[in-house]
């Protein structure tokens, strides 16, 4: 549980506290907190950040996105090349070395990939997986992965989601195994841990030369799962953790008024945006009706919001997608906040006295932003109910079509491309319960073709729709707060993972 | 006797799966397993596939009986959160909150009771208002408020206590201290009002009558039968010490039962959930038994009863 934050208990411990001296460069090791506990180290199960993020410190993929050129580097693979629309061919470097001394082969890429594809291996997210048809071995050294169709996203998922583990290793004890025991070819190996809470970490010496993670500088990760916000900040302030991060735009404030911490504020690929189902109540909900979506759209003064309740490096949107994502078009109708033209819009909708909304939203949506948003509407007379549940009930709820609206984030799974922003939405699948059939009729293309032009054009087209249409009031895209020791040298990456291994002391 | 143990237990049994029963149901009222368990990047078709995966889409009860027929065959199951037998969890988490809980509840008696006594034995005088102010302020201010006082007071401003895990004694000293502050104050309350009863009763002042010393008569005399209760709301304490010890649990980063069960009932995990409140229920039962037993210790009068 993250017990709300007393802002009194918060304000007096910072207000007391001198600043003293760092721990962790010492003795070359990097304390750093999380708040919620990591399930599993094996990529392909683990849903929680702090586990995503560690295991990207064990285990390596045969590629490496460049977070700021967008380019594919190589990483587990020396090279590869695209045979045709549906074929990737795959060279394997040689003298990589797995934390237990064993060589990676063809086998491993080979075994992983085909074992972590199949239906009863339980890939938490099958978006990951289902495109591979089967990897096949060519050599000793090479592989080739076939698709089962045509899968723009398949080198972004190489290079993100699907880590190679050793074959022995995991053919020998499974995922729990390696949740276990976990054993990658990664800049760092596991040495210690206690299950979810307590992970130590120390530099793999052997990691391989050419690898675009580079050597870590710091000897030893230590990550441990602090669940309550104040004794994150108390131990951050005494020298017992040198990094925290999710830090609330208020506490950030007063830490960064501490002498021996720094706050930065990194965007990440993260976006809130309220969702407005127009067939809500069988299609004769005011929902319905172009011009209150837009009416909303109007009434929602995202920029005061962003000054004085999101902060950090946040801007507000207009697509439904991440500004900064491949095919997120700049060119969609802008609705510059006008309560009058709202009220206007509202009236000619039939609606001059406005009418009353239930508004979902999640525990984990900053109260304060989700009140401002309800405000700005009852402003221009839409009386806004907040109706705050779990986020799965949330959204199940929202999908089944028992609410009009809901609020929620959405990080495209750390990958920049309008593949995984607007079509998880408004692709025609489960989780769209607009199904305009413009927007899934370009969707479809733009999903289902290689060519990055027509993926472009067409993504870019049903963002348009969707924004004329205003079947989502996008708000804002998030930055992350992270308050750090300042001898400690540390940026978080936009796709919302933390390099660990390119930290160092200054 | 015998046939007493016998009663208790199989009511206690029938309790324990009647709780069962009820927790298992509550969790579906409370959302659907897979939608948690797919998260928040979830897609529908994944929630399908989990559904299917682990069994969600059979009836309610269908599940409760199969997961009965693991655990009456002793197989508690494996967490949906870990993929790791809950009995391997279980064991390491009841642990560690079972020794804290037992330091918390032993200084809990150890301040109350003589805070009890010495408050009985002089009512309406300083000490005695001194033990009221104690109690009303254990008893008003919010755990979590506390702890992190404590917090503030002893890991940064004053940095010689750590604030998070159970690594050392150091370790233990603040969340024992809130978890029996929670409770002392009851104890305290409880021995004091059975203090002033009992010493205002024929037999206390038989024995003074017969010049028994007053120490004896206070240690032997009074405070036995001023006991009594005490033994029974001390068990009751330290039964919520171990199911309820979520909110110090959270605050001082200790991975315990308390912050176990919470954390499995926001994600869902119902044979961890399941394994805990057997747990819980069997150790409420076993301490209320446990209570009675030395009541009747305590009491010869329980005891021909």
């Amino acid at each position: 549980m993250r017990i709300r934050i007393l802002n009194i208990a918060a304000a007096i411990a910072i207000a007391t506290v001198s600043g003293q001296a760092m721990a962790g460069k010492a003795d070359d090791t990097l304390n750093v907190a999380f708040e919620e506990e990591v399930s599993t180290l094996d990529g392909y199960k683990e849903i929680s950040r702090s586990g995503l993020i560690l295991a990207r410190m064990l285990y390596d993929n045969l590629l490496m996105k460049d977070i700021k050129t967008g380019e594919f580097l190589p990483a587990l693979a020396e090279s590869y090349k695209i045979v045709d629309e549906k074929t990737l061919d795959f060279v394997i470097r040689k003298g990589v070395k797995f934390h237990d001394g064993k060589e990676l082969t063809a086998d491993d890429v080979e075994y992983t990939l085909n074992q972590v594809s199949k239906k009863e291996y339980n890939t938490r997210y099958q978006i990951t997986v289902s495109w591979i048809d089967i990897v096949e071995k060519t050599g000793p050294y090479s592989v080739r992965i076939r698709m089962k169709a045509v899968y723009p996203l398949a080198l972004e998922m190489l290079a993100g989601p699907l880590p190679i583990y050793p074959k022995h290793h995991l053919e020998a004890v499974g995922s729990s195994g390696m949740s276990a025991k976990p054993i990658g070819t990664g800049p760092y190996r596991l040495v210690e841990s206690t299950t979810g809470t307590r992970f130590v970490l120390e530099r793999f010496d052997e990691h391989y030369a050419g690898s675009p993670k580079g050597r870590p500088a710091i000897k030893r990760l230590v990550a441990k799962v602090l669940p309550e916000a104040n004794v994150q900040y108390a131990e951050l302030m005494n020298g017992q953790l040198d990094w925290i991060w999710r830090v609330p735009h208020d506490a950030s404030r007063r830490l960064a008024s501490r002498p021996n911490l720094t706050v930065k504020a990194a965007p990440i690929l993260r976006f809130a945006f309220m969702g407005m189902n127009p067939n809500f109540g069988g299609g004769k909900s005011p929902i319905a009706d172009a011009k209150v979506r837009q009416a909303i759209n109007h009434a929602v003064n995202k920029d005061s919001i962003i000054t004085a309740l999101v902060g950090g490096a946040s801007e507000s949107i207009a697509a439904a997608c991440h500004p900064i994502a491949f095919a997120c078009s700049k060119d969609v109708v802008k609705y510059a906040y006008d309560p009058k033209k709202a009220k206007d819009l509202l009236a000619e909708a039939g609606y001059p006295n406005g009418f009353p909304l239930e508004l979902l939203t999640a525990t984990t949506f900053p109260r304060s932003q989700v009140e401002a948003i309800a405000a700005n509407l009852n402003a221009v007379g839409i009386k806004t109910s907040i109706n705050e549940q779990q986020s799965a009930v949330m959204r199940t709820n929202y999908i089944e079509g028992k609410a009009p609206t809901y609020l929620s984030s959405w990080g495209a799974y750390g990958i920049a491309d309008a593949g995984l922003g607007t079509s998880p939405f408004f692709g025609g699948a489960g989780d769209d319960v607009v199904k305009d059939p413009q927007v899934v009729a370009d969707l479809k293309i733009a999903d289902t073709t290689l060519d990055r032009d027509v993926r472009k054009k067409h993504y870019e087209a049903a963002q348009k729709r969707v924004a004329e249409q205003a079947y989502w009031l996008p708000l804002w895209a998030f930055s992350v707060n992270t308050a750090q020791a300042n001898n400690l040298s540390l940026d978080v990456d936009p796709d919302e993972f933390v390099p660990f291994y390119k930290a160092a002391w200054k | 006797m015998y046939r007493y143990i016998l009663r208790r237990s199989v009511s206690g049994l029938l309790l324990i799966l009647a709780v069962s029963l009820a927790t298992f149901f509550l969790m579906f009222a409370g959302g659907d397993p897979a939608t948690r368990m797919a998260g928040e990047s979830g897609s529908v078709a994944d929630i399908i596939r989990i559904r299917e995966a682990y069994g969600f889409d059979r009836p309610i009860i269908m599940q409760y009986l199969s997961w009965l027929g693991g655990f009456l065959t002793g197989d508690l199951g494996r967490s949906l959160y870990f993929d790791l037998p809950v009995s391997s969890i279980l064991v390491e988490r009841m642990f560690t909150t079972m020794r804290l809980g037992a330091c918390a509840i032993l200084l809990a008696v150890a301040i109350g009771v003589p805070l009890g006594v010495a408050a009985g034995c002089h009512p309406n005088t300083k000490i005695d208002r001194f033990a009221l102010l104690f109690a009303v302020v254990g008893q008003a201010m919010p755990t979590f408020w506390f702890a992190l006082l404590l917090v503030i007071a002893f890991s940064v401003t004053f940095p010689i206590l750590p604030s998070s895990g159970l690594d050392s004694w150091k370790h233990y000293i603040m969340p024992m201290v809130v978890l029996s502050y929670f409770a002392a104050p009851a104890i305290m309350r409880l021995t004091r009002s059975g203090m002033i009863g009992v010493l205002d009763t024929d037999y206390i002042r038989t024995a003074r009558a017969m010049g028994i010393v007053p120490r004896k008569v206070l240690m032997k005399y009074a405070l036995r039968n001023a006991l009594i209760p005490v033994v029974s709301l001390a068990a009751a304490q330290f039964g919520y010490m171990l199911a309820g010890s979520v909110v110090v649990e959270s605050v001082f980063a200790i991975h315990g039962a308390g912050r176990l069960a919470w954390e499995s009932i926001l994600r869902s995990d119902l044979p961890v959930i399941q394994a805990l409140v057997l747990c819980f229920s069997l150790f409420y039962i076993v301490l209320t038994f446990l209570a009675d037993v030395v009541n009747a210790w305590l009491d010869p009068r329980m005891r021909i009863s």
